[in-house]
């Protein structure tokens, strides 16, 4: 698995961490490379948010050693604290402050000089687009008016690395989609970002590398394609009539080798790319050979969905027992 | 994006100092930001004074018999400002599980601010809005005739009594922030503080109570604070002719009382809450 390497900017060595009876972390390993956005992804409860949070300097782990920015997440906290951005599930803000005082204190924390943080603070929110907000409180902030100041919060100081536990999880489309753009604008800056999520989507969409954690550790990694390669294409036909399924099934079964999986609902058969044999074009000639006209015929790349339901065996969306641990998780 | 560095990274001596005199500054401030926003609040704070002293000066006091010529709202107004110095350990406590649960703490703790300052800052916001509520308690207790009958050092000695025992209460609060973690929990065990604070000298002499609950009152901090009170402002007092060690020596008790609860509860705290949630 992951090692820690020379340029990379977290690192997770054997990962462990018990929240009394649930085993959050079992065995974690992680690098994440400088510039990139890498992804987290895994079902609540996988163990993503607890990892964010031994990252961020908020949990100890049981076993196992952090590294962020090079320094030990544990022995050297302090350094890795000034060189962290976080931003949560649950806007961490002050809702009975304006967005301004928000981002002008959590300055001041960060040791800037009181002018600094004001100016900083201006700039964070003209740049983002909360200038005309700035002096309400942030009690009257819609969802993604507040998902786009805890954001900026994190962005005080530039950051070696921003932390993101689910950014975009229950927004709507469309401050998704800010939040998403937002994203990558600071990628684009060079910034390096370690991002948890259950969607899939925010995943392909946003990160170069992939890490599939279930049950506390990294089930495989990679980039959204290589992760969709592991799983290998199919060849999906659809006939005009149920009594097509049989002659298509024999003419499908001698290309590839294999059984079709058939599917008599949508009148589908479905075989695994793998064979030298099995092409698009040889499937229609031999298909119009035996003298069916097929409604459809298609080379189907696997979603991120199947490779996820592949690998953890559970869709990625359905909740299990056990404690998701999320940024203000509140295991005792 | 203009790139912004952290201020200091590697900071020594005297300016590590006074970032962590500017850590707990800006906590303070940010807590006094809040107030500024819920006027409700600061009507709160000058209010409860001003009814308690009207309730339990008059309205119970009227039937409460003290000392042959004595006057109950002399009495009573030390065991009112302790009562109200006692109850901020419920402030400081729902603050901080308020914060925590919203994620406000966790943002703050993966910030290069000490941690111990963040509570720090905590503790220096109630400090000043108990200050005002027993400015206002004071100047109330004047009204109806309550004055102090030593000299102006004694007075301050007095409040200064209040202050270290407010800080000490808040170290208790802010622990139990850290066990509770829940804002309905916080908020049921608020009320409990009440028993407490009554359950000694504030109301009445606790001669005339059972034999248990005499030696409970008299044990309890709350009495030792409100007879230190008395003594230091030169109110009417009712002492036994057998106190409790702590009623014989208030001024001593409450000292001790305070250092012993910030001994065990100031690291304690701090190490729950620098260490997070197991």
């Amino acid at each position: 698995m992951a090692r820690a390497t020379g340029d990379a900017v977290v690192v997770a060595e054997g990962l462990h961490k018990r929240f009394g009876s649930t085993q959050a972390l079992a065995g974690l390993d992680l690098a994440v490379p400088a510039g990139t956005v890498y992804g987290l992804l895994g079902p609540n409860g996988a163990g993503k948010s607890t990892a964010v949070r031994i990252f961020a300097t908020l949990t100890r782990p049981d076993a196992g050693r952090a590294f962020v920015a090079g320094h030990d997440v544990v022995r050297e906290a302090v350094r890795v604290r000034h060189r962290i951005g976080l931003a949560g599930q649950y806007a961490a803000l002050d809702e009975g402050l304006t967005g301004r005082e928000n981002l002008q204190i959590f300055g001041r924390l960060f040791h800037l000089t009181r002018a600094t943080a004001k100016r900083r603070a201006d700039d964070l929110l003209t740049r983002f687009d909360l200038a005309h907000a700035a002096d309400r409180l942030v009690r009257t902030y819609s969802g993604g008016m507040r998902r786009r100041l805890d954001l900026i919060s994190s962005l005080i100081v530039s950051p070696a690395v921003l932390f993101l536990d689910e950014p975009t999880t229950g927004l709507d489309p469309r401050s998704r989609n800010e939040i998403w753009q937002t994203i990558r604008e600071l990628v684009a800056d060079g910034m390096t970002v370690l991002l948890t999520t259950q969607y899939l989507d925010e995943a392909d969409q946003l990160a170069q590398h992939i890490a599939v954690v279930d049950h506390g550790r990294v089930v495989t990694s990679g980039s959204p394609d290589a992760l969709k390669a592991q799983l290998g294409g199919r060849i999906d036909v659809v006939v005009r009539t149920p009594d097509e399924l049989e002659s298509t099934g024999a003419v499908l079964a001698r290309l590839a080798g294999a059984t079709p999986d058939v599917d008599p609902d949508r009148r589908l058969l479905s075989v695994p790319i793998g064979a030298d044999t099995l092409t698009l074009p040889a499937v229609v000639r031999l298909l119009d050979q035996a003298g069916v006209d097929p409604q459809d015929v298609a080379v189907r790349r696997p979603t991120l969905d199947e490779v996820f339901l592949r690998l953890t065996g559970n869709p990625p969306d359905a909740s299990r027992d056990g404690d998701g641990a999320t940024l203000k998780e509140t295991v005792g | 994006m203009t790139t912004i560095g952290t201020g200091v990274q590697d900071t020594l001596g005297l300016a590590r100092l006074r970032w962590r005199i500017s850590d707990i500054l800006t906590v303070c401030h940010r807590n006094l930001l809040q107030l500024k926003h819920a006027p409700g609040q600061i009507v709160g704070t000058v209010a409860f004074p001003l009814t308690a002293v009207v309730l339990f000066g008059y309205v119970f006091g009227s039937a409460i018999p003290i000392a042959e010529g004595a006057n109950y709202r002399a009495y009573l107004m030390p065991g009112l400002f302790v009562m109200s110095t006692v109850t901020t350990l419920v402030t400081a406590m729902i603050t901080l599980v308020g914060d925590s649960d919203l994620g406000v703490m966790d943002r703050f703790r993966s910030m290069p601010a000490e941690r111990s300052s963040i509570l720090l800052g905590q503790t220096l916001s109630d400090l000043l809005t108990n200050a005002v509520s027993l400015l206002v308690m004071a100047g109330a207790g004047l009204v109806v005739g309550w004055r102090v009958q030593t000299g102006p050092g004694s007075a301050l000695a007095g409040f200064g009594l209040l202050m270290l025992l407010q800080f000490a209460i808040s170290w208790v609060g802010l622990f139990l922030g850290t066990v509770i973690r829940n804002v309905q929990t916080a908020a049921k065990l608020g009320p409990l503080i009440m028993p407490v604070t009554m359950i000694s000298n504030v109301f009445v002499p606790t001669e005339g109570m059972p034999p248990v609950l005499r030696t409970v009152a008299e044990w309890n901090p709350v009495s030792a604070s409100v007879a230190a009170c008395r003594q230091l402002f030169g109110n009417p007092a009712s002492v036994a002719v057998d106190p409790a060690w702590p009623l014989a020596h208030p001024i001593t008790a409450t000292i001790g009382w305070s250092v012993l609860l910030i001994v065990i509860f100031m690291p304690l705290t701090i190490r729950r809450f620098d260490t997070g949630p197991n």
